[in-house]
């Protein structure tokens, strides 16, 4: 592989580019007009202006790419996570047209993308699912039939949905009746499907998921797991490894049911098993992410591996290492800074006037000094990344990190993390998923005393 | 009267009030999006709408003026 092309923006094109020069592949990066100052544009080999600003016209513009990147004469093309990532039609255009397309095949990924058909793959191949729905349900009627069956309160899911989009929590028959429409009609507008299915809620449930990694030889390694409980609107705000207060054999079997989960699809490249885990340990599987996730780097320092670096030998044909080669050392943890207020999670795009990191971290961003955050794209400005010799350690340089860091011109969630990381919920680490809201709500009842 | 301006940048994704409409206080007039995320922007003060300054699809810098509401 001698150059590639990355349809991506921001951090995750800059971290492709710094592995690729490391290894002496050439870049191409593509940007929308508003994107044209980023770091990235400058890093890689040659740019490309692929549109205007809104991702529809720019960044998903799947035929634009594969022209410009046949123009380029590119071997391969690195999708990131977001944007084109998962999109099964991308991925095999791209290999219609000649090129590698780095992630799993078109196939693996239609079959994962679907939620309902993955539940039924992952059922068959033993590895245990959220108790729910064999399928999609079509009526109102239909649905409070199976609830009666699942109970509540359940999950209201949209088959096509993912990122924690088009999914709602229904407390009861009034609460399923009410919203079953709504997430009917928001499935169809954001995923273009109205497939919706149920599945029980667990209560105080984990969010763990297990890195895998399989090659065209048929090798499939796991890199150990990461826990990404902390959340706000069902999105990732802290991923950690290893995961705190979880026994070492649940670990090893999580990790077993994972590789399960990828030999039935018989996946290639890096990919993410999402598993729920219920405070008495037991777990099921959520769903699978066909892609690099924003918090590989989490793995990455517990390994000492690069991820991109094997997504390229992966996708040129290359073997991966003996699973016994692979050690999980130390603890790190990843915290997602994004430009929004921090109290209502309500953006705040505008320039970054002043942005000065602390010290003893890994830093993943997409941004200088003087950038301006758009509100055309994803508000994260940047992905802190501290590693310690144990857990302890890491909150201990987590907490020097962020009393030292600045950033001005955007509101942001660091005064977030100064607090949230010193709390008993956190520092305990038996920590469920709805762990940051009930904080929040916690301390502002406490203020108001 | 008084104006309702953007409290953030954003695509204008729906109006939810019509010239000559009756608005309360708090009452959601129109969505912004921004950061892949929907706004509601909510009346700060009650009135009838005497123009809608923006159309959906528009994008809208912070401060731009939306709204002039009538006392």
């Amino acid at each position: 592989m001698k150059k590639i092309l990355i349809a991506n923006r921001g951090e995750i094109a800059r971290r492709i580019i710094r592995t690729c020069e490391r290894l002496g592949i050439e870049t191409v990066a593509i940007h929308s007009e508003a994107d044209g100052d980023l770091p990235y544009v400058g890093e890689a080999t040659q740019a490309v202006l692929i549109g205007p600003n809104p991702v529809v016209q720019s960044y998903l513009q799947i035929e634009k790419i594969i022209e410009e990147a046949k123009k380029h004469g590119v071997d391969a093309i690195h999708p990131g996570y977001g944007l084109l990532s998962e999109n099964a039609d991308f991925a095999r255009k791209v290999a219609e047209a000649g090129m590698i397309f780095i992630g799993p095949s078109s196939d693996i990924i239609e079959k994962m993308g679907d939620k309902i058909q993955s539940r039924r793959t992952m059922k068959q191949a033993g590895v245990p699912v959220v108790p729910g729905t064999e399928e999609g349900v079509a009526t109102l009627e239909e649905a409070l039939q199976e609830a009666i069956v699942i109970g509540y309160p359940l999950m209201l899911k949209a088959s096509a949905g993912g990122g924690g989009i088009g999914m709602v929590r229904c407390e009861s028959e009034q609460a399923l009746t009410q919203q079953f429409a709504s997430v009917k009609n928001r499935a169809k507008a954001y995923f273009g499907d109205d497939i919706v299915y149920l599945e029980k809620f667990i209560a105080d449930a984990r969010h763990i998921e297990v890195q895998i990694f399989g090659d065209h030889q048929g090798n499939l390694v796991h890199l150990y797991e990461r826990n990404c409980s902390v959340q706000r609107r069902n999105q990732k705000v802290i991923e950690e490894s290893p995961s705190p207060n979880l026994p070492q054999d649940v670990r090893e079997r999580l990790c077993e049911a994972a590789l399960q989960a990828g030999r039935a699809v018989g996946y290639t490249n890096a990919g993410t098993v999402e598993f729920i885990v219920s405070p008495n340990n037991e777990f099921y599987f959520l769903e699978m992410n066909t892609r690099l996730q924003v918090e590989h780097p989490v793995t990455e320092e517990v390994t000492g591996l690069d991820l991109v670096e094997w997504q390229l030998i992966v996708a040129g044909g290359g073997e991966l290492p003996a699973q016994d080669t692979i050690e999980s050392k130390g603890h790190a943890i990843e915290y997602r800074i994004y430009a929004e207020d921090p109290k209502t999670f309500f953006p705040s795009p505008g320039k970054l006037e002043k942005l000065q990191w602390g010290e003893g971290a890994r830093i993943e961003t997409g941004y200088e000094e003087g950038n301006l955050v758009t509100p055309f794209y994803d508000p994260m400005i940047s992905k802190i990344i501290i590693r310690g010799s144990d857990r302890v350690d890491a909150l201990s340089k987590s907490q020097t990190f962020f009393n030292q860091t600045e950033i001005a011109g955007v509101k942001t969630n660091i005064s977030l993390f100064k607090e949230f990381i010193r709390s008993e919920e956190f520092i305990a680490g038996d920590y469920a998923t709805a762990v940051l809201p009930q904080w929040m709500e916690k301390t502002k009842e406490e203020h108001t005393l | 009267m008084r104006e309702l301006k953007a409290s953030m940048a954003g695509t204008v994704l729906n109006i939810l009030a019509a010239e000559g409409e009756a608005v309360t206080a708090g009452q959601a007039v129109l969505t912004i999006e921004s950061m892949k995320m929907e706004i509601p922007i909510e009346a700060e003060f009650g009135g009838k709408v005497e123009k809608v300054h923006v159309e959906v699809g528009g994008f809208v810098n912070e401060g731009d003026l939306l709204l002039t509401v009538g006392e």
